[in-house]
């Protein structure tokens, strides 16, 4: 399985993320620089790592979203090549219209960063493959701006299609519908606030970030 | 020419930080205050002869997020 980070100036989750996909697939991801404006080639995989990429100026992944690779993101996720955002990640693809709504300041005001229980609302994606629909999961958050806001018909369309594929089992950031895992129309992207790849090993005190990407190594086998 | 866009959240957009202001406002004395919202403002610097419809494309494809904002363009002098 060939993956790809792609790396915004004020990213800080991108290795994070590496370590975990080559952890999983056995074979590093390639580091893709936001300037570039060609992804490699056969990719199956791109990942859109967490952090405050443009420091977070105008909107959260509002400058990130308009950058030059990530018009060779909209261009694949387009052909089917499947997308993962974490945290700042899910902020680009939605600044960017791969998915749908806007992630707004969390309710309380608070930056949150603590381990929070998810649901698995959807185990029947290439992403969730590694868990069982309805299970608990420990995964943290670190983010300011986790609060999803939709339209309520879009909110209804969202959950009928079962596209809410990750809940949040707690009061997190005020989050609509407790909307905390996204997928798109196509099911080829997936945008996330918690972070699963800080979850990976024993050491971080648990490992049910790791069956995510497990998953995916197993799902493009 | 000078241009001020003015980007305000939709109305039925949840605005927490509003919110955190009004309260503020009240706790420094101000009762009559009914409402907050927060928006921002950004100042551009443009070509004289830039058309209204580049102007809205500024705003539509970068300077608001039109799933939760609108926005609106005062030309000064």
């Amino acid at each position: 399985m060939k993956t790809a980070v792609i790396v915004f100036p004020g990213s800080n989750c991108d290795r994070d993320l590496a370590i975990a996909l080559q952890a999983a697939t056995g074979t590093a991801p390639t580091m893709v620089w936001h300037a570039e404006t060609v992804l490699p080639d056969a990719v199956d995989l791109v990942a859109v790592p967490g952090g405050f990429s443009y420091g977070d100026y105008l909107r959260s992944g509002a400058i990130a979203a308009r950058s030059p690779v990530m018009r060779a993101v909209i261009d694949a996720a387009g052909r089917g090549v499947a997308v993962l955002g974490v945290c700042n990640g899910f902020q680009v693809l939605t600044e960017a219209g791969l998915l749908p709504g806007a992630l707004m300041r969390n309710a309380g005001l608070s930056f949150v960063c603590r381990d929070v229980d998810l649901e698995v609302a959807n185990a029947d994606t290439r992403f969730t493959k590694g868990y069982v629909a309805g299970e608990r999961i420990t995964v943290p958050v670190a983010h300011h701006d986790g609060n999803y806001v939709a339209d309520a018909d879009t909110l209804d369309r969202l959950e009928g299609e079962g596209r809410v594929a990750f809940r949040y089992a707690e009061t997190v950031n005020g989050s609509a519908r407790g909307i905390a895992g996204l997928l798109n129309d196509a099911g080829n992207v997936l945008g996330m606030m918690p972070h699963p790849e800080r979850r990976t090993e024993a050491a971080h005190g648990g490992t049910d970030g790791r069956r995510l990407f497990e998953g995916l190594a197993a799902a493009f086998g | 020419m000078k241009l001020s866009i003015v980007v305000t959240l939709k109305p039925g957009v949840l605005d927490p930080q509003g919110r955190a202001i009004h309260h503020a406002l009240n706790g420094l004395g101000f009762d009559g205050v009914t409402d907050v919202r927060q928006g921002k403002l950004i100042e551009l610097e443009v070509a004289d002869d830039t058309d209204d419809a580049t102007v809205d494309q500024m705003c539509r494809r970068l300077l608001a997020n039109t799933v939760i904002e609108n926005y609106r363009v005062e030309r000064r002098a």
